[in-house]
């Protein structure tokens, strides 16, 4: 059964951001759009954007790390966003594991984002309900997209390349060898929620 | 089952959607192929429409340069497009409003330009150096400079003085090219990469790429930065440095290698004028000058007219001579019984007392680091050298069958650059680097055409008043490359001849202007009054100025008529922008998708290592509202006024507009040179040279609108000794010589600077009061001093260093207008070591005063270990002016952005010298990284005028009306809804 997810190479990103606003300005126009922005040109914006990029400090002077940490949703194997949905709005695809908001039932009464320990969906005030990353189901199987491109905006878009995109259940494919390979991880595998996107860690390079 | 139950079962089932999650939203879809202009990176892009309106805009996976990646900026440009902020009608300043308070009337662009063309086709008549043109973060200067050229004037620049001229400067008068679009570092054969001064830049997506591509294969990366910020992220180690110290480091490295012998020495003796002997004649006038050889002399300068020293007999060569052992090393006697030694004596002498711990006490950096650092470093380059199979001719016709590597490369932005002492900072890298031997070796540095040029380009300009004269062209060009002191821009009595007096004994080597002495010059009426300034893209009254208060108030100024000292300000802008509102005439410029441009060789091309790329802009979406593109303005005036390139000898004008200028315009009758290399010849079969192709820009639009033309393959290395090359680069009017190009490891150019400020070397010399400065700085091999700062700074009071740092997100002010990269950016906090913060009783996140000796900044505090304890940071360009760019008045780019600029000085009170440039002696660069200040815990300030009001950062401005006509008072937006095709903008253009 496959399970699309990202993995994003925490070695390379450099925080750039261009993963965030790509999502956004294809999703805004896209199947899952409008994304919208409250207070755009204001004292207090707030947009909804499905990819965030946070960025943490780790150590002390003169050791000190600056690491740049894109997260969205995690498209988990066992999503706690989907049971408490009262709607059905929420719910994971069977042919590719994509775990979507159907915007047509979604109430907006944020439960599934209570449930979400990652805290990866947004409510989007404007229009009530919630959205989140869709891993741009819209332009997977699109015809009028060339074939090396029907991949998420934000893969397309990472300018250091940091953003690999397939199957996590298909033992070759690239993001399966870069998990092994590179000691890829999930985030609080602890909570059971088995999420499909990883992370690879930083690691050190030596001359020779 | 029942009709309820039915839809009971579809609504709460998990079951089939009810939202097609794939389902394309229906409209009339297009996608057309343009060049993307969020910063100076130039990637190629596809736009994709629907309805017209803009969906989606993403890298071109077709195009050199990024290869199909976007930055977050690039994936924004939508916003940007809509924005508040822009303008979109000529303006003129209200009869009886006092100019800054951005009270301003429409006015058709027929007036405008009537208004424009009276006013200087007077100026040109009478004293065309009247008119001023300067230019900020364009890229279009090849057109800027040929208007300034035609007018007469030799006012003219763009913001490279501002910015980091002595990156481009102390790099080409050494091996004749630099980084960004000249060259760079080749990271494909590099395996240790060392990166300075640089958060990130400009040219940055192709960085990143091959950035992520180097650390994957295995490559190391040393950054060396105060802060850990940008590309650091990923480096492999950090080294902090002080700021405006690298200078130091880089001697002590070079002092470790000459030490230990660990450098090129093949290279150093065959490619560079290190051992070429040198005259040490001191109190003579040819002192530090190379000796010449006794044969006739040769053309160019600079190579076989030189002497070395052969080993083998013991006696004076000509350089370059066959069977010759130059010695890299001694003093000698020539048979006359002059004195010389090498260059790389005088080098070795040089550095005798940068030593590994000098360079600690300065840098911070341990001794033993700098020390194992040098060693790392030629460890890189000689050690781990390969032979590749790339066979190569070189300039003397000798056949190599194989290119060695040398994988060492390095890359350095404006933390070299912006100090005072910047110029031999960026020396000393230029010598390192070839040293190492990695000038254009695989691994190394690598030239991109059309460098590399000479050292220094043969490029003049004018010398005096005399080259300035009215209804004719100057003779010269305004921006240039001066070689003694016979080319600097004087007056007769030896003053500037400039408004920012570059290229005068103050600036000798000025080569990219002084936009930050524009303003206060102009307003002192020193050296002169201009009448008339034209300022395009460039926010002068804000982030592009040194001493952003007195610039404003200077702005306004009158003199004792009651008139304005600068008597008429023309700005040309896209956006609402601080400046626009001390314009008398403002002109509004179209976004990026809705021109014509050409990224051109013949100005900042986006050329490969292996290739000459040019690139264009075309139209993707109508101009919004009356905005016109700012080359279309020139090509318009350029025509109204007469000016030789745009009319026929009968004064009808030549051409159309600035698609068909592109198209049409040459170099010279019939050379085939022109703008756009691409498609040239009446079929479109030439490429670099050919007679214009009438289809040219559609062939650009039918090609990604790039065009690459690939070097013969045994011409892409080595390329300032390599005979295809260099017969190449001659052939295609990129030189004027097709001789080798020698690595000035010794400067003369600079020692006939010091010569004249000596009083040795006859002609023109400094006046009195700038022989020290010139004699001192004009140093033939580099040194290191402390910023000019610190000698007028109480180091006690104010110990911190202030400095800015580029965001990946934003580039300069230009994107707090867009919706959403202000998200990401909206205010600037001012970043301090937090073991520093605390020393001075300063909370995270608390407000705190930050103040140098010129000025104060109210700002709140953000704790960090990602810097070194005795700087302070923030955001370049985030702090806005209240009201301004289409914000609301009270948004948290006023209210808790800040300037650090209001701290920074543009003029020093050295004692015994009066007033001088707070810049670099040797180019102008605006030392903006030199200020020092200190930071006090700020209470809870309340704001005069809004009692209730909470803290907020100071100073503060009053808010500036928007202009009439401006979006952003038609129509203030509470929620942004953006999907494409429903907006509504398609009709009136977006």
């Amino acid at each position: 059964m496959t399970q699309l997810a990202l993995v994003i190479d925490l070695n390379v990103c450099v925080g750039c951001h261009a993963c965030v606003t790509s999502c956004k300005q294809w999703n805004t126009s896209g199947a899952a759009g409008h994304l919208s922005d409250l207070d755009p040109y204001g004292e207090n914006p707030l947009g909804v954007f499905f990819n965030r990029v946070q960025t943490y400090e780790v150590g002390q002077f003169p050791q000190t790390q600056t690491v740049h940490f894109p997260k969205s949703c995690l498209h988990c194997e066992q999503p706690p966003c989907v049971p408490v949905c009262p709607t059905g709005a929420s719910y994971k695809r069977k042919q590719d594991g994509i775990v979507l908001v159907d915007s047509d039932k979604c109430i907006g009464c944020k439960y599934c984002a209570w449930a979400c320990p990652y805290g990866a969906r947004e409510f989007d005030a404007d229009r009530g309900v919630m959205t989140k990353c869709t891993l741009c189901v819209d332009r997977l199987d699109d015809p009028a997209i060339p074939a090396a491109q029907r991949r998420p905006a934000c893969v397309n878009a990472c300018p250091t390349q940091a953003r690999l995109f397939g199957d996590v259940h298909d033992p070759d494919s690239e993001v399966s060898r870069a998990i092994r390979e590179r000691g890829g991880y999930t985030l609080m595998p602890e909570l059971g929620t088995r999420p499909a996107n990883h992370y690879l860690p930083r690691r050190a390079a030596h001359a020779e | 089952m029942s009709a309820r139950q039915s839809l009971l079962d579809r609504l709460f089932a998990n079951g089939t959607p009810l939202h097609d999650p794939v389902r394309s939203p229906p409209g009339d879809t297009a996608v057309k192929t343009t060049t993307c202009y969020m910063c100076a990176c130039r990637c190629g892009i596809n736009v994709h429409l629907r309805d017209g309106e803009v969906r989606f805009i993403e890298g071109n996976p077709r195009h050199p340069l990024n290869r199909g990646v976007i930055c977050a900026k690039g994936s924004a440009g939508i916003m940007k497009q809509v924005s508040p902020a822009r303008l979109t009608q000529p303006l003129r300043r209200k009869p009886g409003a006092e100019r800054g308070d951005g009270e301003f009337e429409p006015i058709s662009w027929e007036d405008a330009l009537q208004l424009l063309e009276q006013r200087l086709r007077r100026i040109r008549a009478t004293d065309p150096k009247q008119f001023a043109l300067f230019t900020g973060r364009d890229q279009m200067q090849a057109l800027t400079a040929l208007f300034a050229r035609d007018f007469g004037t030799p006012n003219y620049a763009a913001h490279g003085g501002f910015c980091s001229v002595n990156m481009a400067a102390g790099m080409i008068y050494t091996f004749g090219g630099s980084f960004w679009e000249f060259g760079g570092p080749d990271l494909q054969h590099a395996k240790l990469f060392v990166m300075l001064g640089t958060a990130e830049d400009h040219h940055s997506n192709p960085m990143k790429l091959a950035l992520s591509k180097f650390k994957r294969a295995g490559g190391r990366f040393i950054s060396i930065n105060p802060i850990r910020s940008g590309y650091s992220a990923i480096a492999d180690e950090w080294i902090p440095i002080r700021p405006g110290t690298d200078g130091a480091l880089l001697l002590a490295l070079i002092h470790e290698l000459l030490r230990t012998g660990r450098f090129d020495t093949a290279f150093t003796a065959h490619c560079t004028n290190g051992a070429q002997l040198v005259r040490v004649q001191p109190g003579q006038a040819q002192d530090g000058l190379f000796a010449a050889a006794p044969t006739a002399p040769h053309d160019p300068p600079g190579v076989l007219d030189r002497l070395w020293w052969d080993e083998r007999t013991g006696r004076a060569v000509a350089a370059c001579s066959e069977e010759a052992q130059p010695a890299l090393f001694g003093h000698y006697t020539l048979d006359d019984g002059t004195p010389v030694a090498t260059a790389l004596q005088l080098l070795r002498e040089q550095v005798r007392d940068c030593t590994v711990d000098w360079a600690q006490e300065l840098t911070g950096i341990p001794a033993g680091r700098i020390r194992d650092l040098a060693q790392e470093m030629a460890h890189a380059a000689l050690d781990l050298a390969e032979d590749l199979p790339l066979p190569w001719t070189d300039w003397r016709g000798r056949h190599h069958d194989a290119l060695q590597t040398r994988p060492l490369a390095f890359h350095a932005m404006r933390g070299l650059a912006a100090h005072s002492n910047g110029f031999h900072t960026v020396r000393a890298l230029a010598i390192l680097m070839s040293l190492l031997g990695t000038i254009d070796a695989p691994g190394g540095f690598r030239h991109k055409a059309p460098y590399p040029k000479d050292v220094p380009p043969d490029v003049r300009g004018p010398r005096g008043i005399c080259d300035v004269r009215p209804n004719t062209p100057l003779a010269g060009a305004p921006l240039f490359w001066p070689a003694s002191p016979d080319d600097l821009a004087l007056m007769d009595d030896g003053s500037p001849l400039r408004i920012d007096k570059a290229f005068s004994w103050e600036y000798p080597l000025a080569v990219h202007g002084l936009m930050h002495n524009v303003i206060t010059n102009a307003w002192r009426g020193d050296p002169y009054r201009i009448d008339t300034l034209l300022i395009f893209m460039s926010n002068m009254a804000w982030n592009s100025a040194m001493n952003t208060l007195d610039v404003r108030r200077m702005l306004r100024d009158k003199d004792e008529n009651g008139d304005y000292r600068i008597p008429f300000i023309v700005v040309c802008d896209a956006f609402h922008s601080e400046m626009t509102a001390f314009a008398d005439l403002l002109l509004p410029d179209t976004s990026y998708l809705e021109r014509f441009d050409a990224m051109s060789l013949l100005d900042r091309p986006i050329s490969e290592f292996d290739a000459a790329v040019d690139s264009v802009r075309v139209p993707v979406i109508p101009p919004l509202g009356q905005t016109r593109p700012f080359q279309e303005v020139l090509v318009e005036l350029g025509a109204r006024l007469e000016l030789p390139t745009f009319v026929h000898a009968d004064g009808s004008r030549k051409f159309r507009d600035y698609a068909d200028f592109i198209v049409n315009y040459q170099t010279a009758p019939g050379s085939g040179i022109g703008f756009l290399c691409g498609w040239r010849g009446a079929d479109g079969s030439k490429s670099l040279k050919g007679e214009p192709n009438p289809r040219q820009w559609e062939m650009y639009a039918q090609n990604d609108c790039v065009h690459v033309h690939h070097l013969p393959e045994a011409a892409r290395y080595r390329r300032n000794w390599n005979r295809a090359y260099l017969d190449f680069a001659h052939d295609n009017g990129w030189r004027g010589r097709n001789t080798p190009i020698m690595v000035a490891i010794y400067s003369e150019v600079l020692q006939q600077f010091r010569l004249a400020a000596q009083g040795l070397r006859p002609g023109r010399q400094p006046p009195a009061s700038l022989r020290q400065r010139v004699a001192q700085h004009f140093a033939p091999l580099p040194f290191w001093q402390p910023p000019l700062e610190q000698a007028v700074t109480d180091l006690a009071r104010f110990p911190l260093a202030a400095v800015t740092q580029r965001p990946m997100a934003m580039y300069h002010p230009w994107d707090s207008q867009n919706a959403w990269l202000r998200q990401i950016h909206g205010h600037n906090r001012l970043v301090v070591h937090a073991a520093t913060a605390q020393q001075y009783g300063i909370a995270d996140g608390a407000w705190l005063w930050v103040s140098s000796p010129w000025g104060r900044v109210r700002a709140r505090c953000q704790y960090s270990e990602a810097v070194e304890p005795g700087t302070v940071w923030t955001w370049n360009a985030i702090g806005k002016a209240s009201g301004f760019w289409g914000l609301h008045p009270r948004a948290a780019e006023s209210q808790s952005g800040f300037l650090l600029n209001h701290l920074i000085t543009e003029e020093l009170p050295m004692a015994g010298q009066g007033r001088v440039s707070n810049s670099d002696p040797v180019t102008g660069q605006a030392g903006w990284y030199d200020v020092r200040v200190r930071i006090d815990p700020a209470d809870t300030p309340q704001a005069e005028d809004l009692p209730s009001q909470p803290a907020q950062t100071w100073p503060q401005f009053a808010p500036v009306a928007a202009p009439p006509h401006h979006r952003a008072r038609i129509a203030p937006v509470a929620v942004l809804r953006y999907f494409a095709g429903r907006m509504g903008l398609a009709g009136e253009g977006q």
